[in-house]
């Protein structure tokens, strides 16, 4: 780490981890195979932009299952949201997303991992946020806490998703979208009607012109499936970029 | 246990009399796997069983199915959680191979393309209880799955039944492999549920 | 394709054992001597224990596994891990 990480870090001691017990206080669709869970677990510390945490089931005879999810917002404390997509042969997202109703708790550990984070006023450079899917969500949280902060450096979102259903957050990232924060859809299977440019794969023609050139040295944090995030990496190199410059996480459990 | 998620059962424990304790059925074959596939072609394919004096004795593929292909029907449970029932299976019984090598060392240690081991006792290997499998379901024996050749030994936990077997190395002493020497149990007998040392 | 994902799986688990959080830390593999955040390692979740490996040689960096009412750690293909200090 740099000494402008370093100096530029907000002085209060990082949340140490931990479970909390949370109650699903809202239950909303977001997508078609996903749903929007908002908990209130009066322990939780609140987490930086970027961060995940571990959902933990418990049957009555002490039969657990355990997930991770990325946190769609990171504030306030007490007041997690989560936005998880239902994967057929899980075992945990299809019970939040079919079973689960408010009023039921559960158990979350966390806030996890502060190499995947955002935070204000760190650096004065763009910053590139790259999501595949439900590899939004970690995004969507940084563009939040972007915007509550008032951050001047300049974020860019290029988001791959299937059809215009399946965007997360959609409504959010439309009023999000203003002088300091650009959203760029790229619809691989489906568009809107009007939809004026191609519809399929994220390519490395479309990645080069709807995101920031190496030479303004943005931040690039890319976050969706394996295979996504290991096609568009070396791309983004190629395009000069450095690859420390490039923050990855990958998703997938079930 | 005091906490728990109204509504949630998970998906584990259905009681099947063929299903060792804590396993529950899959009709899917999971893939687990610790690290990349490793490519391997039957044309340079090579098994050896490595004794104390040193000396390796060598099998090309040709020559491990000249020893003889049987057909197996077997139940695998991996320490995961998961059972696969009635399983069918072609491979070569491991008492073919042993029949050529003298040893007095009554432990073997499987080791496999891509650098896996796992520990066994000589008795889980013989007595028509293991072998080197080749095929699966009717089809050779996918890469993901192992092929072209993984140890089959049914009647312990499948980590045990290593993937992309190479070769096996007679020991004096019962030296944990892999999974071993990180918690989990020496021997993976499913139905005394030994997950764990 | 066997499934992998990256060190950030790992964080969950390993805040059990560490203070600080270990997907920033860095780690210097020790076959390779390949030095990068944790959280750009490789992490095989499909196996009997978490299996992380270099992204540069594929050498196996750590492992960890979930044994019952244990956890196992085997830091061994690690050469060192060097994690910020924790903030009073
Ligand atoms: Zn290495």
């Amino acid at each position: 780490m740099n000494a402008l990480h370093t100096a530029a870090m907000p002085d209060q001691p990082r949340a140490r981890t931990a479970w909390h017990t949370a109650t699903i206080v809202e239950k909303l669709a977001e997508t078609p195979h996903a749903v929007r869970l908002t908990l209130a677990a009066p322990t939780w510390p609140g987490s930086e932009p970027g961060t995940h945490l571990d959902v933990r089931l418990t049957a009555p005879d002490g039969y657990q299952a355990s997930r991770s999810y990325s946190v769609a917002s990171s504030t306030p404390a007490g007041n997690v949201v989560l936005a998880i997509d239902e994967l057929p042969d899980g075992e945990v997202s299809p019970f939040l997303v079919q079973d689960a109703r408010p009023g039921d708790q559960l158990e979350i550990h966390g806030p996890l991992g502060s190499y995947f984070t955002w935070l204000p006023g760190r650096s004065d450079r763009p910053v590139q946020l790259i999501a595949g899917g439900s590899g939004v969500v970690p995004l969507y949280a940084i563009a939040l806490a972007h915007d509550a902060a008032g951050d001047p450096a300049h974020l860019q979102l290029l988001y791959s998703v299937r059809t215009p259903a399946e965007v997360f957050f959609a409504d959010e990232l439309a009023a999000l979208t203003g002088p300091t924060f650009g959203l760029d859809l790229v619809y691989t299977r489906e568009a809107p009607h009007d939809w004026p440019d191609p519809i399929g794969r994220l390519t490395r023609e479309t990645l080069a012109a709807r995101t920031i050139p190496a030479s303004q040295r943005p931040h690039i944090y890319v976050c969706g499936s394996t295979g996504f995030v290991e096609t568009i990496t070396p791309w983004l190199v190629d395009l000069g970029h450095s690859a420390t410059d490039v923050l990855t996480e990958r998703f997938g459990g079930l | 246990m005091s906490f728990t998620t109204r509504g949630f059962s998970g998906r584990r424990r259905q009681p099947e009399t063929r299903l060792p304790p804590g396993q529950t059925l899959v009709e899917k074959w999971p893939v687990l796997s610790a690290g990349p596939t490793p490519v391997v072609d039957t044309a340079d394919w090579e098994l050896t069983i490595q004794d104390e004096t040193g000396t390796d004795h060598r099998w090309n593929w040709d020559e491990l199915i000249a020893l003889g292909v049987e057909d197996i029907t077997v139940d695998i449970h991996c320490v995961t959680h998961w059972s696969k029932l009635g399983m069918a299976w072609r491979g070569v019984s491991l008492d073919k191979l042993f029949e050529h090598v003298g040893s007095r060392h009554q432990y073997v240690m499987a080791h496999s393309h891509g650098g896996y081991t796992t520990n066994l006792p000589l008795e889980d290997l013989l007595g028509g209880k293991a072998w080197i499998a080749i095929e699966a379901e009717g089809r050779p024996l996918h890469p993901e799955h192992g092929g072209p050749a993984r140890l089959l030994v049914p009647h312990l936990y499948f980590w045990k039944s290593a993937k992309w077997i190479r070769g096996l190395t007679m020991m004096p002493g019962n030296d944990p492999g892999f999974w071993e020497r990180y918690g989990y149990h020496i021997h993976g007998d499913p139905w005394q549920e030994q997950r764990y040392r | 394709m066997p499934r992998h994902l990256d060190g950030n799986a790992l964080a969950g688990v390993l805040s059990e054992v560490f203070t600080a959080d270990v997907t920033a830390a860095r780690a210097r593999c020790g076959n390779c001597g390949n030095t990068a955040p944790v959280a750009e390692a490789m992490v095989y979740p499909d196996a009997p224990g978490l299996v992380a490996r270099c992204v540069r040689c594929n050498h196996v960096l750590a492992v960890v596994v979930e044994a019952g009412d244990r956890l196992v750690l085997s830091l061994a293909g690690l050469d060192t891990l060097e994690l910020r200090a924790p903030r009073a």
